[in-house]
C-alpha cells in the first residue's frame, strides 16, 4: 500500500489547464523531488494533494482510501502537512502559540501536552530558545524552521514541502535544508517541489521531472540528473547548470 | 532673502486691506438703520414671517398645493393671521401688500438681518428673550393646558401635585418646558420633543402621559390630532408673575416696534382683539382650573 | 527578517548618504530661518482671519450670541448631565454594535453555495440600513414601533434610540470589518486551513485577530460618528445634551449652548483617538510576519 497515490490528476484554473493528467505513487518512507520550471504546475499539484485546490478530474488515495471529494475536509488535512515558499506564520502569535494552535483546536491536545510536544520539536530543530518570540523577531530561516515545526507538531502521514527555500537568502537556506534531510533520515513520506537540484539528488529517493502539467520523466536521482532520456529534461538541466545551480 | 521679505510685506499689507474693508462695511451698516419712521424690509410692503406647518386655531383655510402645510397664513383666518392683518391694517399696509415668508421658530432670533418684518409664531416673550430680538405687546395672554389620553390613570388627577409621578411631555422651545419644570415638577425626566408632530405621537403612542400646551393649541390637540384625548385642565398664570404672553418678533431695536405696539394697543382698545379672540379662540376658556 | 537585513542596510546606506548630500546644500542656519518665516507667516495668516472677523459689522451679536461666557457657565452644567444620556447610549450601542457587526460580516464570507441566502441576507441589509437617512430610522422605529399598541414592545425612545443607531451603524462596521478580513492575505487561510483548522476555526484564531487590529482607525471613525449620531435621538424627546442645548438655546435666544454641547462631544473624542493611536502603535509589530505578501 502506498502512502500516496495519484490517478489521472486534471486541474484548469478557468480555461488555463495547469495538470494534465498526472500520475504519482509515493511508498511510504519514500522522498520525491518534483522539478520543473515555473508554471509546469509543482504548486499547484501540491495544493490539489491536501485538498486546497479542488479537482477537475482523476482520484486521489491517502494510503488506502480514496480522499477526493472527502467529505470532511479538514480531517484529511490533518494527516498531511504542508510548509508554503512563504512561511505563512501567524504574525499575532508567537512560535509555542503558532505551534501549539492546532493540535489544540484539531486535536483536542491540551494546553501542557500540546505544549509538550511544541518543546520536543522545537529542541529537536535548535529553536527552543525562540519559543516565545514573534515571528517579525526570525529571520527567514528561523520563520521558515517553525513553520516545518507547525506541520510536524500535527503528525501527519506525508509532508508536502511547495519550494520552501526560495524566498530565503542563501546563507540561511543551509538551516532549513538540514531539517528536512533530518526528516528524511528519520523516515518521513515526502514531496518536495524544488529548486535545489543538489539538495534533491541527495535526498531524494526519487525525481519527477514536470513539464506543462505532466510529470515527463521519473526515476533515480542518477538517471535524472546524469542520464535524462528526454529532451526536454535536458534542456530544462542545462538551463540549471548554466545558471550554476548544480 | 529678498523674496522672503517681499512675502511678509504683501502678508502685512493683505492684513491692513481686510481691516479696511471691514471698519468700512461697518460704518455702510450704520447708514442704513436711520432711513424711515416705520420701516420695512422691503418698501411698501410688509413681511411677516411665520413657522410652516401653520398650525389651527393660529391659522386656518389651506390653499391646495400651496407651500403651506395645514394652513395658509394669508387666507386671513385663524387668529393669529387675523391678528396680523388687523396689525397691517393699522400701519397701512392693505390685504395685497403683506407677504408671507417661512421662518422656522430658530430662525426668529438667529443673529444677522432678519428676512421678515415681523414674526408671529406663538412666541412666548421671556426676559432672556428680549434682550435678543425686541418684543411687541401682548396680543394673547396664553394659559397652559394639560391634555391626556381619556381611560388612562393620569386622566382623574384633579390637581398639580398629582400630575408629579407621571411621564409629561412639552414640546422643544415653547414655555410650557419651562412651565413643567418650574410648577409641575415632575419626578421622571420630562419628554421634549423637537417638533409638534411628534409630541402629538408620543401622547397618541402613550409613549408620554400628558401634553403640556397653551390652551388653545390643546383644544387643536385634542379636536384633530389625537383621538380619545381630552384638556384635563388649564394652568392659571401665578399672581406676581408677568402673564405668559405671546407677542410678535422683531429685529432687536427696529424703530417698526413702536409702530406695532401703537397698533396693538389701538386694537385692544377698540376691543378687536376680544372679537377675533371670539372667533378663533372660542373654546379656549371652557377648561377646569388645576391647581 | 532574511533578505530584509540586507536591503535595510542598503536603504540604511542611501539615506545616509542622500541626507549628508541635502545638508550640505544648506547650511544650518538657512533651514532654521525656514522654519521661522514658515511659523511667521501662519500666525500672520490667522491673525488675519481673526481681525476680519473680528472687524466684520455683525461681529459683536455673534459674540454675544454664539460665545457669551456667562450663557456658557449658566448652561454648561445642565448640558453637562444631559451628556450623560449620550454616553450611556453610544457605550451600549458601540458594544452590540461590535459583536453584531462581526456577525454579519462573518455570514458575509460563509463560502459555498449552501450558504448563499445568508450572504444575501447580510448583503441587503448593509444595502438597506447604510441607504436610509439616520433620522428616518429613528422616527420610523421611535414612534412606530410603540404606535403598534403591543404590550410588550418598550415604549421607551432611548430604547428604540439605541435599537435604531446599532441596526444602522453595525451595517457600516460590518464593511469595515470585511474589508479587513479582505485585506488579509489568502495565505493565512491557506496555512491555517492546511493545517486542518476548520473555516470557523480559521476566522476565530487566525483571520479575525488580524483582521480587527488592521481596522481600528475607521472603527474609531464609526465610534465617533456613532456618538454624534447619539444626538439625533433628542428629536423624539429624550433629553440628550443637544437637546437640552436646544432648549437652553430656546428660552434665551442665545446659541451659546450649543458651545456647551460642542465641547463635551470633542472632549470625548480627543483621549479616545490617543488610545487608538496607542493600540495601533502597541500592535504594529504584530501586523506583519515574514515572507508574506
Amino acid at each position: 500500500m502506498s502512502a500516496l497515490t495519484v490517478e489521472r490528476l486534471t486541474k484548469s484554473f478557468g480555461k488555463h489547464v495547469v495538470l494534465r493528467g498526472v500520475d504519482l505513487e509515493v511508498a511510504e518512507h519514500e522522498v520525491i523531488a518534483l522539478i520543473g520550471a515555473s508554471g509546469s504546475g509543482k504548486s499547484t499539484l501540491l495544493r490539489c494533494i491536501n485538498l486546497l485546490e479542488a479537482i477537475d478530474d482523476g482520484r486521489i488515495f491517502l494510503g488506502d482510501r480514496e480522499i477526493t471529494g472527502a467529505r470532511d475536509v479538514n480531517a484529511v488535512r490533518r494527516r498531511i502537512g504542508i510548509v508554503f515558499q512563504s512561511f505563512n506564520l501567524f504574525p499575532h502569535m508567537n512560535v509555542m502559540r503558532n505551534v501549539t494552535l492546532a493540535p489544540r483546536d484539531v486535536l483536542g491536545l491540551s494546553k501542557p501536552e500540546a505544549e509538550t510536544r511544541a518543546v520536543d520539536l522545537l529542541e529537536r530543530f535548535g529553536l527552543a530558545d525562540k519559543r516565545l518570540e514573534f515571528p517579525d523577531r526570525l529571520s527567514g530561516g528561523q520563520q521558515q524552521r517553525v513553520a516545518i515545526v507547525r506541520a510536524l507538531a500535527m503528525r501527519p502521514e506525508l509532508m508536502l514541502f511547495d519550494e520552501v527555500t526560495s524566498a530565503l537568502d542563501p546563507e540561511l537556506v543551509a538551516e532549513v535544508l538540514q531539517v528536512i534531510g533530518e526528516l528524511a533520515e528519520g523516515g518521513m513520506t515526502m514531496v518536495l517541489a524544488t529548486h535545489e537540484m543538489s539538495f534533491a539528488r541527495d535526498i531524494a529517493n526519487r525525481v519527477c521531472f514536470l513539464d506543462e502539467g505532466r510529470i515527463l520523466e521519473v526515476g533515480t536521482p542518477e538517471e535524472i540528473f546524469t542520464r535524462p532520456r528526454e529532451a526536454r529534461t535536458q534542456q530544462f538541466l542545462e538551463r540549471i547548470i548554466k545558471a550554476r545551480r548544480l | 532673502m529678498r523674496k522672503r521679505i517681499l512675502l511678509l510685506a504683501s502678508l502685512v499689507a493683505a492684513l491692513a486691506a481686510i481691516g479696511a474693508f471691514a471698519s468700512a462695511q461697518h460704518a455702510a451698516a450704520r447708514v442704513v438703520a436711520s432711513v424711515a419712521s416705520c420701516p420695512t424690509v422691503k418698501a411698501g410692503q410688509l413681511t411677516i414671517g411665520t413657522d410652516n406647518p401653520a398650525y389651527p386655531p393660529w391659522y386656518a383655510g389651506g390653499t391646495h398645493g400651496s407651500k403651506w402645510k395645514i394652513n395658509d397664513p394669508s387666507t386671513g383666518k385663524g387668529y393669529e393671521s387675523a391678528v396680523a392683518y388687523a396689525i397691517a391694517a393699522k400701519l397701512g399696509y392693505a390685504r395685497t401688500k403683506v407677504s408671507w415668508t417661512y421662518v422656522p421658530f430658530n430662525k426668529a432670533f438667529a443673529p444677522g438681518s432678519k428676512s421678515f418684518d415681523f414674526d408671529i409664531n406663538q412666541i412666548s416673550y421671556t426676559p432672556a428673550r428680549a434682550k435678543v430680538v425686541t418684543f411687541s405687546k401682548s396680543y394673547y395672554d396664553v394659559n397652559q393646558a394639560i391634555v391626556v389620553n381619556k381611560g388612562t390613570k393620569i386622566a382623574s388627577v384633579r390637581s398639580i401635585a398629582g400630575l408629579r409621578s407621571y411621564k409629561l411631555g412639552a414640546q422643544l422651545g415653547t414655555t410650557s418646558y419651562q412651565f413643567i419644570k418650574s410648577r409641575i415638577k415632575p419626578s421622571q425626566t420630562p419628554s421634549v420633543p423637537s417638533s409638534n408632530a411628534a409630541a402629538v405621537l408620543l401622547l397618541k403612542n402613550k409613549q408620554i402621559d400628558g401634553l403640556v400646551v397653551d390652551l388653545p393649541t390643546a383644544f387643536y390637540v385634542t379636536a384633530a390630532q389625537v383621538p380619545n384625548s381630552k384638556i384635563l385642565g388649564q394652568f392659571e398664570n401665578t399672581a406676581g408673575q408677568t402673564t405668559d404672553h405671546f407677542g410678535v418678533v422683531l429685529q432687536k431695536g427696529n424703530p417698526l416696534a413702536a409702530c406695532v405696539n401703537k397698533a396693538i394697543t389701538t386694537l385692544r382698545a377698540n376691543g378687536t382683539l376680544k372679537k377675533l379672540q371670539q372667533t378663533w379662540l372660542a373654546k379656549a376658556t371652557g377648561a377646569p382650573i388645576l391647581k | 527578517m532574511a533578505g530584509e537585513s540586507d536591503r535595510r542596510a542598503d536603504l540604511e546606506v542611501d539615506r545616509a548618504r542622500g541626507s549628508r548630500l541635502v545638508s550640505s546644500l544648506r547650511s544650518g542656519g538657512d533651514s532654521r530661518r525656514s522654519v521661522a518665516i514658515a511659523l511667521l507667516s501662519t500666525v500672520v495668516f490667522f491673525v488675519a482671519v481673526g481681525v476680519a472677523i473680528t472687524h466684520a459689522p455683525g461681529w459683536p451679536e455673534v459674540r454675544s450670541q454664539f460665545f457669551d461666557w456667562g450663557e456658557f457657565k449658566a448652561t454648561f452644567p445642565e448640558v453637562a448631565r444631559a451628556f450623560l444620556l449620550n454616553v450611556k447610549i453610544f457605550s451600549i450601542a458601540e458594544v452590540l454594535i461590535l459583536a453584531f457587526a462581526l456577525f454579519l460580516a462573518v455570514l458575509r464570507s460563509l463560502p459555498g453555495p449552501v450558504f448563499f441566502p445568508l450572504r444575501m441576507l447580510a448583503i441587503v441589509y448593509a444595502d438597506l440600513f447604510r441607504g436610509i437617512p439616520t433620522i428616518l430610522v429613528i422616527a420610523m422605529l421611535g414612534f412606530g414601533a410603540p404606535a403598534l399598541g403591543l404590550s410588550y414592545i418598550p415604549k421607551s425612545v432611548t430604547f428604540w434610540g439605541i435599537v435604531s443607531l446599532v441596526l444602522i451603524y453595525s451595517a457600516y462596521v460590518s464593511e469595515v470589518y470585511r474589508a479587513g478580513i479582505e485585506s488579509i492575505h489568502p495565505s493565512q487561510e491557506a496555512a491555517a486551513r492546511s493545517l486542518g483548522l476548520s473555516h470557523g476555526q480559521t476566522l476565530r484564531r487566525v483571520i479575525l485577530p488580524q483582521a480587527v487590529r488592521r481596522v481600528i482607525p475607521p472603527l474609531l471613525n464609526d465610534f465617533i460618528g456613532l456618538q454624534k449620531d447619539t444626538a439625533l435621538v433628542g428629536t423624539l424627546g429624550a433629553i440628550e445634551a443637544f437637546q437640552q442645548s436646544q432648549i437652553d438655546t430656546n428660552a434665551t435666544f442665545n446659541f451659546t449652548a450649543y458651545l456647551s454641547a460642542a465641547v463635551l462631544f470633542v472632549a470625548i473624542t480627543i483621549p479616545l483617538a490617543r488610545f487608538t493611536d496607542w493600540l495601533i502603535l502597541r500592535d504594529r509589530r504584530r501586523r506583519v510576519a515574514g515572507g508574506t505578501a
